[in-house]
């Protein structure tokens, strides 16, 4: 870790001019995430502008039947809200599968969206990443690349989005709020809000510098069931090797993503179209353009046989 | 004392403390964060400064030039120390790989610098501006890669003049001859202890006197090892590690950590502390080494084994010794034709060295699986089978008798208590919703190694007894088993014995591995018990032959005196450490164990959960039914590590395991394990020691693996031979889902 300096911020407006102001500042929420990659070096941030006394706090309904959920409420929070429980399961399931109730307590919604990926090569600074050390080379590439993603990929990254929060605000077709420098707010749509690797790896969110997430909104609920299911290699405490998110309705039709496979959360609206063809339709759409390596192709059958499961689950 | 003769009647055949379920006298201490762990140790001496370890980027090569300019000037450092300043320093006993010095780098995370700062977080800032310069060679990384040209190799547990083939009838003829056989390669990956406690050590010199306050496993071993790669006398190096968290064999040689603190503390002349960081525990320290196992195996119809060969190729740097994976093949089944030896590859990973059970449980993983092939393929029961091959005596030797073995009561004992017989032999069978349901079993065995271990205990004027030793408690509960001994044979409570370890000023114990600690290190206190003894009755005027410890009362013929009464002029000392003689050759002396496992398979992701577990052992006596359970069940733990999740993933390219944090090699967690079961027999072992007990530590993990495995093929019907069973290596395979 090198020397930073730190402040705490009162207000978004505030917030934003801190971290405009200093070149290479960084916000910092619940720091489960910021603090690991700034011990490895992995962040470098001059200055941290402490978020969590901002008023983003609570989860409100809005005015269409929706929620909208302050950037800092927390994981745990956001998981055990009666709405969120009652109106959007998935998301509750998705969270509560994620790493454990000490980091859940702790970590934010805006931090979530924006934790970094699970690349061993990207922990590892002895070598080379593009998403590290832009055009440095891509270590995975040749390498161990089971966890990794095999869809939405570029030659010079593959690694996946590791986050299941993420996965089901991709189903809900979530919105993210922020708020610019300039004291501009705008609204990105969660399919839009992570970007591909292409040839810029190293820019995974749609967000400006210095802009701050302010809230995340959910539509009014969709009905259906909902359904997330996350496999992973022990029974906790594991990032998934294939998550599935969806909601699903009698008639067979509904939504569906994927998680762990891709850079983003996998949501393909030509696939979820298929869904009444069944879990084989869907994935052979969904996966089409998959361009897997040896040791993680297993994940598309991964991937077919858990939404098989999850189907056969909501038709129980 | 020598122990030579099986042991008659002793004192702590009384049982009355123990045998006992007391629960740890160290447990207060630790669940109140007050036992001193090495890197917290603040007060031990002021001044302390951080070290951090700067780890070789490239895994085979040398060192053209290491810049220290940009790290020396950083904020806080007060030292840089490179490899280049010093000469090789020379590997201990029993290691292989180079800990510091010279330009040649032999494995990825060798450690190549110190910076030593005022605080951890300037170390490790400064770490990263340290400019090494490589000139990197061509490496050997790929077992498989490089198992054809592997050497036979003779097997380190059985000393160095040992042969290197155990040969016995004619294999070859036999297995051609052999109506039913099997023959199948098996294979386990490297895997890392992943231990809690990293490996951490605060070294302070006085002169030319070196104190080390570190985590190990054997005091005796790091006082050697300190001694010989400094280059200094033993007798001016102390080493003191009271409370280890964790070690299962990666603590049980000197690390980088200790001796870098050494050299990072002479060379900015203070007190200097140092761990290893996650990663170097990794690559740096030493790791169990894959194998590759071919086991064949051939039967008469009616299932009694007539061939038993087993080869096993494992890999270490050169110079090192291999896993020795077939001990057990040796020793665990009758068959009059056997062909068992080791391979050993010369690799250019990180030193390969000891993890619990070493030997044994990456060598059931492969035999006991080949056993549950071999079963199926004769038709019969498995746990049957096993009976049906089961030994008395040495299969090398006819006239060598194991000293108590109790296996088949195990495996009798375990499938009843475990239901086996619900056990359907048809895989696939058994449905519960998505699960399918699957039952294993396995067995094993585990040498009792015996060690020299010896002690010293004062009885002081107020009636309380001080036990020294420098044997260590790594988690295991020997704190607790030795102020048992001591106040059985005393005859005092529990309570009125205090236990001072992991001191190299104290007298040498046998130390914590190979699970011989709690049996030998024990008797060696019942040896120093008796010195004391004699004391107290000699001060008394008692007859030391008839006279009874017992609630606080020395008792012979008609009087009846106070223990304390004896030191009430001044403390009384018996010290005095247990020597064994041949026993060991005489008699084979193990521990034995039946694993049972059931298993729900997903039958949509090929996700394996255990559901429920049960060891039964048979390891002499036991001296605490609660430590030697924990002991158990958390060899157990780590057995369904082994056998579904835990695999260091190698870079071929660049000589590194990947996964080299506990993010990435994943242990099992709380919810992996939600049920187990443990029963001792009870069979007090007199060949073993005056203790009549066997080591536990290990045996508990010995067949876990396979029996899980097993398990899972009872399931899916699908063989998977290459250890961890992650789900991807049979999910194409599971029965379609409609
Ligand atoms: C051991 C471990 C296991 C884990 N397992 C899982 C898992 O299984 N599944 C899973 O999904 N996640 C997992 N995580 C990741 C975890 O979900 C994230 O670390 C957490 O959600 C991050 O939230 P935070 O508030 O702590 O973010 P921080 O660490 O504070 O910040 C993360 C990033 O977001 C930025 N940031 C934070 N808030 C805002 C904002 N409002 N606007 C703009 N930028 C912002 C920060 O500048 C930083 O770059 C795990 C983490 C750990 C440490
Ligand atoms: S996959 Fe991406 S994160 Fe991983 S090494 Fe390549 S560039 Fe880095």
């Amino acid at each position: 870790m090198i020397p930073f300096t730190y402040e705490k911020a009162d207000s978004p407006a505030a917030a934003v001019a801190a971290v405009t102001a200093t070149p290479g500042a960084k916000f910092i929420a619940g720091g489960t995430n910021l603090l690991d990659l700034m011990k490895f070096q992995i962040e470098t941030p001059t200055h941290l502008v402490d978020i969590r006394d901002l008023p983003l706090t609570t989860i409100n309904d809005t005015g269409d039947g929706g929620l909208r959920i302050g950037a800092l409420v927390t994981n745990t929070e956001l998981a055990s809200h009666p709405r969120v429980k009652r109106d959007y399961g998935v998301l509750s399931r998705a969270i509560v599968a994620g790493a454990t109730g000490q980091i859940r307590n702790k970590a934010s919604v805006g931090g979530n969206l924006l934790q970094r990926n699970r690349c061993p090569y990207f922990y590892n600074t002895d070598l080379p990443c593009n998403k590290r050390v832009p055009g440095s080379g891509c270590s995975a590439l040749g390498g161990i690349s089971r966890s990794l993603a095999v869809i939405g990929t570029s030659e010079s990254c593959i690694a996946q989005n590791p986050g299941d929060m993420a996965v089901a605000l991709t189903v809900l077709d979530a919105m993210v709020e922020t708020i610019d420098a300039a004291g501009r707010t705008r609204t990105i749509a969660i399919a839009d809000f992570f970007r591909l690797p292409g040839d810029t790896p190293e820019t995974e969110f749609a967000l400006q510098p210095g802009e701050l997430i302010t809230s995340v909104t959910l539509p009014p609920p969709l009905g259906g069931t909902h359904h997330y299911h996350k496999v992973r290699d022990r029974a906790s405490y594991a990032f998934a090797i294939v998550s599935v998110a969806a909601v699903l309705n009698k008639d067979g039709t509904g939504r569906v993503a994927f998680g762990s496979v891709a850079p983003k959360p996998w949501r393909i609206k030509a696939a979820e179209a298929v869904l009444p063809a069944g879990p084989a339709a869907v994935v052979s759409t969904a996966f089409k353009e998959a361009k897997p390596r040896e040791d993680n192709a297993f994940k598309i059958l991964l991937a077919e046989r858990t939404l098989a499961l999850v189907i056969a689950k909501g038709s129980a | 004392m020598d122990f030579t003769t099986p042991s008659g009647q002793n004192p702590i055949d009384r049982l009355k403390i123990v045998g006992r379920p007391v629960t740890r006298i160290d447990g207060p201490l630790k669940v109140t964060g007050t036992a001193p762990y090495a890197y917290e140790r603040h007060d031990v001496i002021p001044n302390q400064a951080y070290g951090y370890v700067v780890g070789a980027t490239i895994a085979k090569g040398r060192i053209v030039r290491i810049d220290t300019g940009a790290a020396k000037a950083a904020s806080g450092v007060i030292g840089v120390i490179t490899t280049l300043e010093y000469k090789p320093a020379a590997p201990p006993q029993r290691q292989t790989a180079n800990l510091f010095g010279g330009a040649e780098v032999a494995h990825y995370h060798q450690a190549v610098a110190l910076v030593v700062a005022k605080t951890f977080e300037e170390a490790r800032a400064a770490a990263h501006l340290v400019k090494v310069d490589y000139q990197a060679a061509p490496g050997k990384y790929d077992l498989a890669g490089e198992a054809s040209g592997a050497k036979p190799s003779a097997d380190p547990n059985e000393g160095q003049d040992a042969e290197i083939f155990d040969r016995v009838g004619d294999f070859d003829a036999a297995f051609a001859a052999a109506p039913v056989k099997l023959d199948e390669t098996y294979t386990t990956p490297c895997e890392t202890h992943a231990m809690m406690e990293p490996h951490a050590s605060i070294a302070a010199w006085n002169g030319d006197k070196l104190t080390v306050w570190t985590s190990s496993q054997m005091i005796n071993w790091a006082k050697a090892g300190l001694a010989k790669t400094l280059g200094i006398p033993a007798e001016n190096v102390r080493v003191q590690s009271p409370f280890i968290g964790g070690g299962f064999g990666g603590k049980l040689y000197l690390r980088a950590d200790a001796l870098l603190a050494a050299l990072g503390a002479k060379a900015v002349g203070q007190p200097v502390k140092v761990t290893l960081q996650r990663p170097l525990i990794i690559n740096n320290g030493t790791h169990r080494s894959a194998t590759i196992q071919r086991i064949r195996l051939g039967a008469a119809p009616d299932g009694r084994l007539t061939t038993i060969g087993h080869v096993s190729v494992s890999g270490n740097l050169p110079g090192g010794m291999p896993e020795p994976a077939v001990g057990q093949t040796k020793l665990l089944y009758a068959a009059p034709n056997r062909e068992i030896y080791l391979k050993l590859a010369a690799l250019d990973l990180g030193e390969a060295n000891d993890m619990r059970a070493p030997g044994e449980a990456p060598g059931l993983m492969a035999l006991e699986m080949a056993m549950d092939e071999m079963a199926e393929k004769l038709g019969i029961d498995p746990v049957e089978f096993r009976i049906l091959n089961d030994t008395q005596t040495d299969p090398r030797d006819p006239q060598r008798r194991f000293s108590e073995r109790h296996l088949v009561e195990c495996l009798r004992t375990g499938a009843d208590r475990f239901g086996w017989s619900r056990r359907n032999g048809t895989p696939g069978a058994i449905r519960d919703g998505k699960w399918i349901v699957g039952m294993g079993m396995a067995a094993g065995l585990r040498l009792n190694l015996l060690m020299p271990s010896a002690a010293r205990i004062r009885l002081d004027r107020d009636g309380r007894l001080t036990v020294e030793t420098d044997m260590t408690d790594i988690g295991t509960g020997a704190y607790t088993i030795l102020a048992q001994t001591a106040a059985e044979m005393m005859g005092v409570p529990v309570e009125a014995v205090t236990v001072i370890l992991g001191d190299s000023a104290s007298p040498v114990s046998a130390g914590s591995g190979g699970q011989w600690g709690a049996n030998t290190s024990t008797s060696g206190l019942y040896a120093a018990c008796l010195k004391l003894r004699g004391a107290v009755s000699a001060r008394l005027g008692l007859n030391a032959e008839d006279a009874e410890f017992a609630d606080g009362k020395v008792r012979s013929g008609n009087r009846s005196i106070p223990l304390a009464e004896a030191a009430k002029d001044g403390p009384l000392t018996g010290e005095d450490g247990i020597r064994f003689g041949d026993l060991d050759k005489r008699y084979v002396q193990a521990s034995f164990a039946a694993q049972f496992a059931e298993v729900g398979v997903d039958s949509f992701t090929g996700e394996v959960r255990v559901r429920r577990m049960l060891a039964v052992v048979d390891a002499g006596r036991v001296l605490n039914p609660v430590t030697a359970r924990s002991q158990v069940i958390g060899a157990m733990t780590m057995g369904v590590g082994a056998a579904l999740m835990e695999a260091l993933a190698i870079d071929m390219r660049h000589g590194c395991f990947v996964n080299h944090d506990l993010g990435g090699y994943e242990v099992p967690v709380h919810a992996d394990i939600p049920h187990q079961d443990v029963i001792f027999l009870d069979h007090p072992d007199a060949i073993s020691s005056p203790m009549k007990a066997k080591g536990i530590g290990e045996i508990g993990l010995c067949g876990v693996a396979a029996a899980v495995a097993n398990a899972v093929y009872n399931a899916t019907g699908v063989r998977v031979r290459d250890y961890p069973i992650t789900l991807e290596k049979h999910l194409a395979k599971l029965p379609r889902i409609a």
